[in-house]
C-alpha cells in the first residue's frame, strides 16, 4: 500500500493556476509569496496547455486563472481555450485595469466562464490608495460594465481589512451597481505580503463583529440578487478555519514556474518538497508528492486534534499559520481555542489593531535582473 | 422567498454548466467558485432544464418517468427550482 492509498485520497476539484507574478497592482495582502517569481521562469503556453489537460484528467472541474494579472500573459485565450478543450470550468482572477473590450470579447468567444474582479475599495480613493495606482478604480469600473455587457457573469472581490472595513455597506451598493451576481468579501489572510503588513492590516475585534453584521444584514436583503460569500478573519476567532477544506483534499496550485503547491502559501513552510510540472505529470504530484503527502488526513495530527471531534472538520486549521505563530507545522492551529497559543494570538490581534498604518506595498526586489 | 410558478420557464443562466463528472461519477452543476453535486434526482430534474419547456411541462415529464403523486413531483420540483435560483445558478426566462 502507497502512502497515498493509506489516506484514501480523492481527486481534486479545483486548481489555481498562478500564471504570472507581474502585476500592475501592489496590493499590501497580496497572496503571492515576497520573493515573486520572475518572467523568465514562467511556464510557456505549451506547459499549460498540458497541465491544464492532465488536471481535467485527474478530476479538476474548475480552473482559476489568476496571477500577479493573468491578463499580462499575451497567451491568456490560448489558455482559455485549452481549459474549453479539456472540458474545464474557466475563471478568470483579474485586477481589471489591463483588458480592454476586444480582449475581452476574445476571452468571452473562447469560452471563457466566469470573471472574478477585484476591488480594493468601494471608492477611488481607497481603492486607488491601497492598490497604489492612480486611476485604478475607475478603470475597473470600467471594466466591470464591460464585462456585463459582454454577458459573462460578474463576482466582485473584495478584500478587507482595516483601511476599508468600514466600507461594507457601500461594496455591497457597488456590486449591485455593476451587475454582479455575486460578492466575496474576503478578510485578509495574514501570510506573505499581508504578514509583512499586519499592523496596518489588522481590524479591531469590534470592526469584525460589525462588518460580520453588516454582511448578514444585506444578505438577508438580497436573497436571489446578490450571493453574499464571506471569508472570515481567523486571528479573533474561537476556532479555526478549514483551511483549504484539508491539506491536499480538494485543490492545488501552480506557481508561475509550475511548481505544484497545496495552497498558495505552503511554500513558507521551508523543509517541504515541492514538485514541479516540468518533471512530474500533475497525476503523480497529487498522489505522490511528499508536500502534498505531509499533512494529509488526520494522521500527522498532535494529540488534542486527534481527539477532538471537529478534526474532520476544520482539518486541523492551518498548517501555515501553525508554523508562523507556533514555530512548528504540525501544532493545531492557534487560532483554535483549545491551543496553548491561543492567547498569544489573540494579545497580538488586539496589539496590531492598533499598529502604524504605513503600507509596505507589494513589489518584485530590487536585483540587477529586470522581471 | 422566492416561488416558482408553473407557468415559469426556467434556464441556466451562463456561467453555470451541469457536465458528468466522470471521474468521481454523477452530475456536477459548475458555477462560479462552486461545484454543486447532483444526486440522481436533482440531475434528472435539473437535466430537464432547457430554457424552453416550462416548469408545469418539466413536471409531466417527470412524472411519466417516476410512478409518484403528481402533486407530490410538483412540489419537490417547484422547491428544488426556488433554491436554486436563490442561489443564482438558475433564472427565470
Amino acid at each position: 500500500m502507497t502512502h497515498s492509498q493509506a489516506h484514501d485520497v480523492q481527486p481534486p476539484m479545483g486548481m489555481l493556476a498562478e500564471l504570472t507574478h507581474r502585476c500592475p497592482l501592489q496590493c499590501p495582502y497580496c497572496s503571492n509569496p515576497v520573493a515573486l517569481e520572475r518572467r523568465r521562469q514562467e511556464l510557456d503556453t505549451a506547459t499549460w496547455q498540458r497541465v491544464f489537460a492532465e488536471a481535467a484528467e485527474l478530476g479538476v472541474l474548475q480552473v482559476h486563472l489568476s496571477g500577479g494579472e493573468p491578463a499580462l500573459r499575451p497567451d491568456l485565450p490560448e489558455l482559455v481555450t485549452a481549459c474549453v478543450d479539456a472540458g474545464l470550468y474557466s475563471n478568470l482572477i483579474t485586477a481589471g485595469v489591463n483588458i480592454d473590450r476586444v480582449r475581452l470579447e476574445t476571452l468571452a468567444d473562447a469560452g471563457l466562464d466566469h470573471v472574478q474582479l477585484s476591488f480594493q475599495g468601494a471608492t477611488p480613493e481607497v481603492t486607488d490608495h491601497v492598490a497604489n495606482m492612480t486611476g485604478a478604480h475607475a478603470r475597473k469600473r470600467a471594466f466591470a460594465a464591460e464585462v456585463t455587457d459582454v454577458g459573462l457573469p460578474l463576482t466582485l472581490n473584495a478584500v478587507i481589512h482595516r483601511a476599508n472595513l468600514h466600507q461594507i455597506d457601500e461594496f455591497v451598493d457597488l456590486a449591485v451597481e455593476l451587475g454582479a451576481r455575486r460578492l466575496e468579501i474576503a478578510h485578509a489572510q495574514y501570510y506573505g505580503w499581508a504578514l509583512v503588513n499586519r499592523a496596518a492590516l489588522m481590524p479591531s475585534r469590534e470592526q469584525v463583529m460589525e462588518a460580520v453584521e453588516r454582511v448578514e444584514a444585506a444578505r438577508e436583503r438580497l436573497q436571489g440578487r446578490l450571493v453574499i460569500d464571506a471569508v472570515v478573519p481567523d486571528y479573533h476567532a474561537r476556532l479555526p478555519k478549514p483551511c483549504m477544506n484539508g491539506w491536499g483534499r480538494q485543490s492545488l496550485n501552480v506557481t508561475p514556474s509550475g511548481k505544484v503547491l497545496p495552497c498558495h502559501a505552503a511554500e513558507t513552510i521551508p523543509h517541504l518538497e515541492f514538485w514541479n510540472v516540468a518533471d512530474h505529470g500533475l497525476r503523480e504530484i497529487w498522489y505522490d508528492s511528499p508536500a502534498f503527502n505531509a499533512y494529509r488526513g488526520t494522521d500527522w495530527m498532535p494529540e488534542t486534534c486527534q481527539s477532538c471531534e471537529r478534526k474532520e472538520i476544520d482539518w486541523g486549521g492551518c498548517r501555515c499559520q501553525a508554523l508562523m505563530l507556533t514555530g512548528d507545522a504540525t501544532q493545531m492551529d492557534p487560532v483554535c481555542e483549545k491551543s496553548p497559543y491561543h492567547d498569544e494570538v489573540q494579545t497580538l490581534a488586539v496589539r496590531d489593531a492598533s499598529g502604524a498604518s504605513e503600507f509596505t506595498y507589494r513589489r518584485f526586489a530590487r536585483t540587477t535582473e529586470s522581471a | 422567498m422566492t416561488t416558482i410558478q408553473e407557468s415559469d420557464i426556467v434556464r441556466l443562466p451562463r456561467g453555470v454548466r451541469l457536465r458528468e463528472d466522470k471521474r468521481r461519477g454523477g452530475w456536477v452543476l459548475l458555477a462560479p467558485e462552486r461545484v454543486f453535486q447532483l444526486d440522481g434526482i436533482a440531475q434528472a430534474v435539473v437535466g430537464h432544464v432547457d430554457g424552453e419547456r416550462s416548469v408545469g411541462a418539466i413536471i409531466d415529464g417527470l412524472c411519466e418517468t417516476y410512478q409518484a403523486p403528481r402533486e407530490r413531483i410538483a412540489e419537490d420540483v417547484t422547491a428544488m427550482f426556488a433554491g436554486l435560483v436563490e442561489k443564482r445558478v438558475l433564472e427565470v426566462a
